[in-house]
């Protein structure tokens, strides 16, 4: 509302940008402002799950054994989670998780992936409705695996008390309890969606910062806003490595964090 | 400032870490589709995939070294049998030299009886043709002796050898004197 503020009060662009720029009217009904079923936001969601779909259902058509470009694409993306992130990481058990950690790493990444898509340029997981959800699957996965692993008591053990003199435990239990049962989860959620938020807003302020610097009274301030532009214009180059990063980095902790539930020893 | 205008707007600020629960509906539903679908019909495969194409390059390398194991055996094969065959050549050419052998002590054998049949039959005929010449000689010798003498003696003394067979007679002598000795023998016969 501070940046429609903006606009009303100057009738100039809106700047700064403000946590509202990510809250839009929505889709349907048209313009509501309290209505969530139908946004931007969905329905990016929808069209990105969508597009993932029909992409592996085509290119896993008619799987051959010397692979065409797209089937060869498609192999090598669950090929290299499950190959360098599960089984580097779980080890043979791995295999299993591969489908589960390919699909978060797709998902996660194709959602990402609008924030630099021309036209779209904000990514759903800037709402950290989205990344709370995979940061919960995870989270209940890893314990589900643990606990049918070691039993219901040894694993709660096996994570809560580290191997050290008794005279400790007092102490590290409760560290041990926050940050395995509390802290990974919510820095799974805010990792990601605060760097894609972070990523918009960045986004947002050179963009819009042009326009502002365009419209400014002193002549000279005017061909920064060039400057502003081209500087965007970079931002969304290092957007996609976060983007790739952060899907990447998603799927390694949840990988690691299964692994550190299977593993024998502390 | 901007304080006042939000108290003013009435309260619609959103916060960004709150999720909206519609979000979370949408988001929870949209991520159990797309597991569904990816690790029912997509990954199940991709993974048949993995070992088909495992299998293929075994199956392609099993395949490889049992072609290099027969070819290998082969190999053995015809080593043994070429060693078989120089065997059996040597031992072939070994009775050929043994048999070469044979033929060729045969012919010595045949070649030598031959020469001693030519030789037998040669000193058989000299000796046929010796007695024939000395029976002839004897003849003549005796002849020419009586008449030499007949000559010498005078002719009456012809008769009487031919009665007493003198020549006869000294002739035997002379052969059974002079039978090692030619000269022996000549001298005989001139002194006679």
């Amino acid at each position: 509302m501070i940046g429609q503020s903006v606009v009303l009060a100057e009738g100039e662009v809106p700047f700064p940008p403000s946590v509202e720029d990510f809250f839009l009217p929505s889709i349907v009904p048209w313009g509501a402002h309290n209505s969530y079923w139908i946004t931007k936001f969905t329905a990016l969601v929808w069209l990105g799950v969508a597009l993932t779909i029909i992409f592996f259902l085509v290119t896993y058509r008619k799987p051959k054994l010397v692979p065409t470009k797209g089937q060869w694409i498609a192999e090598s993306i669950y090929g290299f989670v499950r190959n360098n992130i599960a089984v580097d990481m779980i080890g043979h058990r791995g295999v299993a998780f591969a489908p589960y950690l390919t699909t978060l790493f797709v998902f996660i990444f194709v959602n990402n992936l609008w924030q630099i898509i021309p036209f779209v340029q904000i990514s759903p997981m800037a709402h950290i409705a989205f990344p709370a959800i995979l940061a919960i699957i995870s989270y209940v996965m890893f314990i589900w695996v643990g606990i049918r692993h070691h039993g219901f008591a040894k694993f709660f053990k096996h994570s809560l008390m580290p191997p050290a003199p008794w005279f400790m435990q007092p102490l590290l239990i409760p560290i041990e309890l926050f940050s395995t049962f509390v802290a990974r989860p919510v820095s799974l959620a805010l990792r990601l969606f605060a760097n894609l938020f972070a990523g918009h807003i960045i986004l947002l302020v050179f963009t819009l910062g042009g326009f502002v610097l365009l419209n400014a009274d002193s002549f000279f301030l005017k061909p920064i806003s060039v400057l502003s532009w081209a500087v965007s214009i970079a931002i969304t180059f290092l957007e996609a490595l976060v983007i790739v990063l952060q899907a990447y980095i998603f799927t390694v902790l949840s990988a690691s964090y299964v692994q550190g539930a299977l593993a024998d020893e502390h | 400032m901007y304080a006042i205008f939000v108290a003013a707007e009435g309260g619609t600020e959103h916060n960004p870490i709150i999720p909206l629960w519609q979000e979370i509906v949408i988001g929870s539903i949209a991520f159990a589709i797309l597991c569904f679908m990816l690790m029912k019909y997509v990954f199940p495969r991709m993974e048949q995939t993995f070992q088909a194409r495992v299998d293929a390059i075994e199956g392609g390398i099993k395949r490889a070294e049992a072609a290099q194991a027969e070819a290998n055996q082969l190999l053995e094969q015809y080593r043994a049998q070429l060693a078989e065959a120089r065997t059996d050549a040597a031992k072939i050419r070994d009775d050929a030299r043994a048999d070469a052998e044979g033929i060729r002590q045969d012919v010595l054998a045949k070649a030598r009886e031959e020469s001693d049949r030519i030789i037998a039959a040669g000193k058989e005929q000299l000796a046929a043709e010796r007695a024939t010449i000395v029976r002839e000689l004897r003849t003549e010798v005796g002849t020419i002796a009586v008449d030499l003498a007949s000559r010498i003696v005078g002719e009456s003394l012809a008769d009487e050898a031919r009665r007493r067979g003198t020549v006869e007679r000294f002739l035997t002598d002379l052969e059974t004197v002079g039978a090692g000795n030619g000269s022996a023998n000549g001298s005989a016969v001139r002194a006679s």
